[in-house]
């Protein structure tokens, strides 16, 4: 078994164990004593009115999401590329630029649309 | 025995983010005065004014978290409470195990064993870095939901899409470190830096990648929710955001998490640009100044000396920010998403493109081999 | 080996809640969690590149977009299908064959991993053969991925 293999589940661990603490930390030491003016959401001194979930939120997040994917994985790909990237020589940038470029395409045909734009 | 200096490396790790993130609390309080021509908190002092002077440092190191964490933890009326204690630890648990893969030293030689300074001897590290931060994402997303109020939840989504906008630039500002330096090890691609260009400037990753340091630091920040960056948490409009909802620990653990991404970013920066622990010509067994002077020192001294080095620069790159975040106004929604998308984005890339094209006509150019 | 067992208990046990909960914000972090916890068997199984690509892309993206979604959508509480015997009986029989299929699978290959070179799965070794040998499907996700991208530019903006 190999020690250093270790590290990362010890580290994780430490790191947990100490957050916990942080995050319950004020559960055990402070007091209890709920009450409605204290559990009421913040509105500025007005009562909360509806259901939070029904609100109709708008659907750039969703792109914005989206697009993240997709240049998250263009992303993801050019690591192992970068990495081997002198064994590769001139066929190996040939083919990340084939790749980048028709992605660039999708980049440029969204923000032609408009769909970055954020009113 | 060597599970635990595997241990012993991990904890120090895990202290040094502790340190670093509260002592940073501290240089925020007092370095916002200091440039808003302000005396900052001074008003705290022990048992009843033991010392003969009152100390911003007592207040804020000591008055201040004692108090965060002896406060009522309340949960607002129809939220989660499952969630409501998830979100403020997947805020800040990845943030400290970031720190698990920063080198914060050379080696150790004690006892006749040679010790990486490194907790976590990742070959991959670049990697596990994006993953981390890829990760912070929920405990944003989940802080707004939560927290069962709009405001929250509209805070926490806009600041998630925030932090994804910019995830991708950070990315793409990094392959073009990892095309200049061969390899994803970030110990590695430290000691690389320890080569010398032309015989006397040492190969720091800002020589090579001037662009990329900056799409990083920009990114890097604003992937930190900071000044100007900071609408998310939009102190005097949305309250604190996604926050808003939180009391006590949990607050203090969102806000804990501020100053710990600060100080990753500062790490990263000075890992990947700047060279890490590396002192200028100094190697393991002393100086090697270009004129030819050679300076032989103890192996334990060269080590102290590489930490010391790191942790000055993290002090530099960390009060940049805070100098940053107090000077420039924030960035409006739409201007932030724009300089991520349209801006950020396409100048990392042709930064890339430019990088590998030069690096394949210099031959010679690129510190790896 | 324990480690294994540790992990692949963990994970069966998140699937299973993320299936079963009633809440989708639930199911989206118990599924969240599953993915993590398999791109740590993959680490143990010397995959490094893919756990961290796991990790990255599919924890660390896709489930955002769950994430988003089932928040914009303001996605209720799952209600139980009333009636419907014909769509429970379809299940049933699907989930008992794809569980025949995979005891069948685990039964019969037993797959001898002493003749993997030391290299197996390091990212240089990956990248090496993505960029060579596969290098057409490489191109061809790209050209996946555009498509993706023009689809739900045109698909979100059409509601407008």
């Amino acid at each position: 078994m190999d020690e250093s293999s270790l590290a990362l589940p010890i580290s994780a661990v430490l790191c947990a164990v100490v957050v916990a603490v942080m995050v319950g930390a004020s559960w055990v030491l402070g007091k209890r004593s709920p009450n409605r003016a204290k559990g009421a959401v913040f509105e500025a001194g007005n009562r909360a009115v509806g259901e939070v979930k029904s609100h109709r939120f708008p659907v750039k997040f969703y792109l914005t999401a989206i697009l993240f994917i997709v240049f998250d994985v263009e992303v993801v790909f050019m690591y192992p590329w970068a990495v081997v990237f002198r064994r590769l020589g001139w066929f190996g940038l040939a083919e990340m630029a084939a790749f980048v470029l028709v992605l660039a395409v999708g980049l440029a045909y969204v923000w032609k649309v408009g769909a970055l734009e954020w009113d | 025995m060597d599970l635990l200096i595997v241990f012993a490396k991990c904890l120090v790790a895990l202290l040094i983010v502790l340190q670093v993130g509260v002592l940073l609390l501290w240089v925020e309080r007092k370095g916002s005065a200091l440039i808003q021509d302000r005396v900052g908190a001074n008003r705290a002092n022990l048992f009843g004014g033991i010392l003969p002077f009152n100390l911003g440092i007592v207040n804020t190191l000591m008055a201040d978290p004692l108090k965060l964490f002896t406060k009522e933890d309340i949960v607002p009326e129809g939220a989660d409470r499952f969630l409501h204690w998830l979100a403020p630890f997947l805020a800040l648990f990845p943030l400290f195990l970031t720190f698990a893969v920063i080198p914060f030293g050379d080696v150790l030689e004690i006892g006749g064993r040679t010790i990486d300074l490194q907790a976590v001897e990742a070959g991959p590290g670049i990697l596990f870095v994006l993953a981390l931060v890829s990760l912070g994402v929920y405990g944003v997303v989940l802080g707004g939901w939560a927290s069962n109020s709009r405001y929250a939840l509209l805070g926490g989504i806009r600041g998630s899409a925030q932090m994804i906008s910019y995830e991708i630039a950070m990315g793409l500002a990094l392959v073009a470190v990892v095309l200049t330096f061969g390899t994803l090890d970030l110990q590695q691609i430290v000691r690389e830096q320890g080569k010398l260009m032309w015989g006397v400037v040492p190969a720091w990753g800002v020589f090579y990648q001037p662009l990329a340091l900056l799409v990083f630091f920009i990114a890097g920040m604003a992937e930190s929710k900071r000044a100007p960056f900071d609408l998310p948490e939009a102190e005097s409009e949305l309250i604190a955001g996604f926050f808003t909802e939180y009391s006590g620990s949990k607050q203090s653990v969102f806000m804990m998490a501020d100053f710990v991404e600060v100080a990753i970013v500062a790490a990263l920066v000075t890992t990947l640009f700047f060279g890490g622990w590396q002192v200028p010509w100094l190697y393991r067994d002393g100086f090697h100044l270009p004129g030819g002077l050679s300076i032989p020192l103890p192996s334990l001294l060269v080590t102290i000396l590489g930490v010391l080095a790191f942790l000055v620069k993290l002090g530099i790159f960390c009060w940049l920010q805070i100098l940053i975040r107090w000077t420039l106004p924030r960035l409006r929604y739409d201007q932030l998403m724009n300089l991520g998308w349209k801006r950020l984005l396409p100048i990392a890339l042709v930064n890339v493109a430019v990088t590998a094209v030069l690096a394949l006509l210099l031959q010679g150019w690129t510190v790896a081999s | 080996m324990t480690a294994f067992w540790i992990l692949a208990t963990l994970a069966v046990l998140s699937a299973i809640v993320t299936i079963l909960h009633r809440s989708p914000v639930y199911g989206a972090l118990a599924l969240v969690q599953t993915l993590l916890l398999i791109a740590a068997m993959f680490a143990l199984l010397d995959a490094h590149l893919v756990a961290f690509l796991q990790v990255i892309v599919y924890a660390g993206a896709i489930m955002v977009l769950f994430l988003f979604v089932i928040m914009l959508l303001g996605a209720e509480d799952e209600v139980r299908l009333e009636g419907r015997s014909a769509l429970r009986l379809g299940a049933l029989v699907s989930a008992v064959a794809l569980a025949f299929e995979l005891a069948t699978v685990v039964v019969a290959k037993r797959v001898d991993g002493s003749a993997l070179p030391a290299s197996f799965g390091s990212t240089e070794a990956l990248a090496e053969r993505l960029f060579s040998r596969w290098a057409l499907p490489f191109e061809l996700t790209s050209l996946l991925l555009m498509v993706a991208v023009v689809g739900a530019v045109v698909l979100a903006r059409r509601k407008a």
